[in-house]
């Protein structure tokens, strides 16, 4: 009857308490009532209820975003615009954030994890420019350096202007003193070099792509973690330097594609309860659970929309009821669908009982006059 | 360089902005520029703007020159001897009016004592950031400024006397309170404003106590003799007014007892408070559905003459009447004409109007509650010296709102009460508490403000001594009887077959969307549907076509419009709504097949 695991625990109590056997029988018989008596009963309505509990703390919540002080300032969305981009399932988090854990060797050392950091750090052409021209009369592009950046970045032009010359093609790169100049070889019109000015702006010269901002924070147990603004978790995966057991994102649809449907699953799960967590709320995980479970059952994220899960009911009327009703009954006209009546919102525009609760037990009765020779 | 805009249009430039200020600031206190000019220096944009156009919101300053106050005590002594008005002070550029964007530009001192060689102007007051209804408020400078708020908001609800010629007015929906008082613990503005000609509440006494739970979440308990006495009576005002319109081809319509046979005719009864002019007699005591102007029109369409001749029965019945839930006494009748030359005649309804359980009372710090309960005297608690309170306020409408000023207003008004003077408690400038405490200690009373009390129904004494004092309360408009509502059946709506909305109308309480969820996550699915059959009918339904059917009650035959009677034809229950869903799909050119199948 009972799971595996509480057997296991109850034995070990048994075991310490000393108890005889009378009472072990007692304590068994008690701890399955209470086991059975928290199994939710058949025909529960626990959609409604899961509908229920999130959307009355949700109208308690205050629109919060937390930041993190210091020479890289971060800021992550929490509360119910959080929650919403959770439950709408949407591509990309307003603040993507990713946490790098590292492995013991390197997490220890602040001068290693730095440098590590610094490394992650995507670094774009636009970075390491004083300026960034066009001359109209040469029809050339004239950049200079900032020798200070270049230093701390820990760059040399020369490398520089190997990636230039690698990323471009038909240019003539020439370097002066100060930076360089660029010059198509074909002819080009006034608007293709401004659009090659943008393009050398954003020339991506070391680290991940995304990652706009480091820090590296000391958490409890003495070991470096690398929180970053921007999400590449495939690219970071890769690294040497990288826990791979523990290094997140925030971003659900990354992790789906980068580690599978399951452990987007349980990202969905832990990014609602930081945002509950986060405003001093709770909510039953089950209820969390059931709804990061109807996300996620056909492999791909779907959110709670018309065009996720809610679009997927089988019911046209019900379907109808949400958003979009003409639409949905057009098409159902077209194809021909039949509604079986399956499901709560039918039943209430038909008004009948619906299939839940005390509507879902039918009791069929025996015609008595018919089986009569049966029971002679 | 700085650019000047004047009105926000575009008009010069100067090269130094600073002696450009000067001079402006100068010559408009010299008189020479309009005082209603205001400038504003935005040093990051390197612009000035000025300003003259109306809607500015503008307040008066004192103007401050090497840290000191152009206001001197020579002025005082003039505005004293009445040889220095308002006027002479703004001539003479001693106070100067300051918009917002002025503002911005200037360092202004809160008083004397703070004043500095840096400060541009200074307060006239402090208590001049307060408004006028705010400054009503006593003692806010003891409470919370969200209280102070809703302590303003409260008291434009409040009813009084809201003008002194109400019986010759007609009015949309107006109270008058009927013993209105002068508040014992005042604020300056009160003086200012005349509030003693029109005052808006009453002084009650007030005991911080729970009485059988019965005032709990800021309920108020009311002692019944208090009510008896007149606390809080008041009477509403309701006017009704009907006019005989003319229509196009001479006809009108006409005051009058309607005619039995005119269409839309009430029952006899309705008509009976009319006198032969078809309007009411004064003095009349009504109940819904009286008629108070009898009026019948000529037809909206002139077409229905030819289809039927006899021109008695085409007439529409169009009277005024009093709807579900109201009643009350005719207060006046008026005969008139409109600007058109029509004739015109209005209604009053007077109604009195006692405390009941229901009716929303509040203080003038934020406080409101409704009455939960109304107390026999002989049952409220009472002091050492026979002192019952008015009302019974909750203990624990305090600690979280933090409205100190509201029990300060207490102890003041007992001060006040005791004495005979009136207690000043306007803000910044109060009368202090150790003062208050002082009085309540020499007149023989804890200096707390604490009582001995006994318990009205058992005549034991209460084991805690009980916080018991005066405070001004305030009746507010919103009473239980312009609101309380409920029906069992009654009107529905003609299209969905659903019983219609709103109280006037006598409509259903609707069971919305989230109130379903409730039932659906109770399980309660029997419960539900019967909640929801209030449009339930039963339909025909051929189960050929799958389209409705038709029932012919005379012959007791069921038949199909598409396929004849020979096929099989069955009935269902279901909600009238979804009958109209289905045919309004059809309409939309969809087919609705109803495919009907044995439940078991």
């Amino acid at each position: 009857m009972l799971p595996d695991h509480l057997l296991k625990e109850a034995k070990e109590l048994v075991k310490r308490y000393k108890m005889n056997i009378k009472q072990e029988k007692e304590f068994m018989k008690r701890l399955e009532d209470v086991y059975i008596g928290s199994k939710i009963d058949p025909g529960e309505a626990i959609g409604v209820i899961t509908a229920e509990s999130f959307g009355e703390p949700s109208t308690q919540m205050v629109l919060d975003t937390f930041h993190f002080a210091g020479v890289a300032e971060m800021s992550v969305t929490t509360g119910l615009s959080r929650l919403i981009e959770v439950l709408d399932a949407r591509k990309t988090p307003s603040t993507p954030r990713m946490d790098l854990y590292l492995k013991p060797k390197y997490s220890k050392n602040v001068e290693t994890v730095k440098k590590i950091a610094e490394n992650i750090k995507e670094t774009k052409m636009q970075d390491i420019l004083k300026e960034i021209t066009i001359n109209i009369a040469k029809l050339q592009i004239e950049a200079e350096f900032d020798k200070r950046t270049m230093k701390d970045y820990g760059l040399k032009e020369k490398d520089l202007l190997d990636i230039l010359k690698h990323s471009l093609k038909n240019v003539n790169m020439k370097e002066t003193k100060e930076g360089f100049n660029c010059k198509s070889k074909e002819e080009i019109t006034l608007s293709e070099i401004y659009r090659l000015k943008e393009k050398i702006k954003r020339i991506k010269i070391s680290g991940l792509k995304g990652i706009t901002r480091v820090l590296p924070v000391k958490n409890d147990e003495d070991e470096y973690i690398i929180y970053c603004a921007g999400s590449n978790l495939k690219d970071a995966l890769q690294l040497e330097e990288i826990d791979h057991e523990r290094t997140t994102s925030n971003n659900i649809y990354e992790i789906s594609e980068v580690l599978g449907i399951e452990a987007a699953r349980n990202a969905i799960i832990v990014e609602i309860q930081k945002v509950l967590d986060g405003q001093g709320l709770s909510i039953d995980i089950r209820h969390i659970m059931l709804l990061a479970d109807i996300m996620t059952r056909n492999g791909e994220i779907k959110g709670v929309t018309r065009t996720g899960i809610a679009g997927e009911k089988e019911s046209v009327l019900a379907r109808a009821a949400f958003e979009t009703p003409i639409k949905h009954i057009l098409n159902a006209s077209l194809i021909g669908e039949v509604d079986e009546l399956n499901s709560v919102i039918e039943n209430v525009i038909l008004n009948q009982p619906i299939p839940l609760g005390t509507g879902l037990p039918q009791l069929i009765m025996r015609n008595l006059t018919e089986d009569k020779d049966e029971f002679n | 360089m700085v650019d000047i805009f004047l009105n926000e249009k575009y008009i010069g430039e100067v090269d130094n902005g600073d002696t450009f200020i000067n001079k402006i600031k100068e010559e408009r206190r010299k008189s020479i520029l309009p005082n209603e000019l205001n400038y504003y220096y935005e040093e990051k944009y390197n612009s000035i703007y000025l300003n003259t156009s109306k809607g500015r919101a503008r307040r008066p300053l004192i103007i401050v020159k090497n840290g000191a106050s152009l206001f001197k005590k020579e002025h005082i002594d003039a505005i004293d001897k009445g040889l220095l008005k308002w006027k002479d002070l703004l001539k003479e550029g001693i106070i100067e009016y300051v918009d917002a964007a002025e503002e911005e530009n200037c360092y202004i001192a809160l008083d004397e004592n703070n004043l500095n060689k840096d400060h541009t102007h200074i307060e006239i007051s402090p208590v001049a950031i307060l408004g006028l209804c705010t400054s009503l408020v006593p003692y806010s400078n003891y409470g919370g400024s969200s209280r102070l708020i809703r302590g303003t908001k409260i008291l434009k609800q409040s009813l009084g006397l809201y003008s002194s010629n109400f019986l010759l007015r007609m009015d949309t929906d107006v109270n008058i309170l009927h013993y209105p008082q002068i508040p014992l613990t005042k604020t300056f503005m009160h003086d200012i404003f005349n509030y003693d000609k029109h005052p808006s509440g009453q002084n009650v006494v007030i005991a911080i106590m729970s009485y059988e739970g019965y005032n709990m979440s800021d309920a108020i308990i009311v002692n019944k003799g208090s009510v008896d006495r007149g606390f809080g009576r008041s009477t509403f005002f309701k006017p009704f007014s009907s006019e005989e319109k003319r229509y196009q081809g001479g006809l009108m319509d006409e005051f009058t007892i309607p005619d039995k046979e005119v269409k839309g005719y009430r029952a006899e009864k309705d008509y009976k408070f009319l006198e032969d002019d078809g309007v009411i007699y004064e003095g009349a005591k009504i109940k819904a559905d009286d008629v108070l102007v009898g009026k019948v029109s000529p037809p909206r369409f002139l077409g229905e003459f030819e289809e039927f001749s006899i021109a008695a029965n085409v007439k529409r019945e169009s009277s005024v009447a009093l709807k579900h839930g109201e009643k009350g006494v005719v207060d006046s009748v008026l005969l008139t004409e409109n600007e058109e030359g029509n004739r015109l005649v209005q209604v009053r309804l007077r109604e009195q109007r006692i405390p009941e359980v229901g009716d929303k009372f509040a203080s003038r710090h934020g406080q409101k509650g409704v009455i939960s309960y109304i107390v026999k005297t002989e049952d409220m608690p009472f002091t050492v010296s026979g002192i019952v309170p008015d009302i019974l306020f909750s203990p624990f409408g305090i600690p979280s709102r933090m409205t100190i000023s509201h029990l300060i207003e207490i102890i003041a008004g007992k001060v006040s009460a005791l004495s005979g003077e009136f207690v000043d408690g306007t803000a910044f400038d109060v009368t202090p508490e150790s003062d208050l405490k002082e009085n309540l200690l020499k007149m023989g009373f804890k200096d707390d403000g604490t009582e001995l009390m006994y318990n009205g129904i058992t005549g034991k004494v209460y084991p805690a001594r009980i916080y018991i004092g005066n405070i001004y309360y305030l009746k507010l408009k919103h009473m239980v009887a312009n609101k309380l509502h409920a029906r069992a059946s009654g009107k529905i709506q003609l299209l969905t077959r659903q019983p219609i909305e709103g109280r006037l109308q006598g409509g259903g309480l609707r069971i919305g969307e989230m109130e379903k969820d409730c039932f659906v996550a109770h399980g309660a699915a029997m419960v539900l549907k019967e909640r929801f059959d209030s449009d339930k009918t039963v339909i025909y339904v051929c189960e050929e076509c799958g389209m409705w059917a038709v029932y012919d009650n005379y012959k007791d035959k069921e038949s199909c419009p598409k396929c004849g009677s020979k096929v099989k034809i069955s009935s269902i229950e279901v909600s009238y709504a979804f009958k109209l869903l289905i045919d309004e799909l059809k309409a939309l050119c969809v087919y609705p097949k109803i495919i009907l199948g044995g439940k078991f």
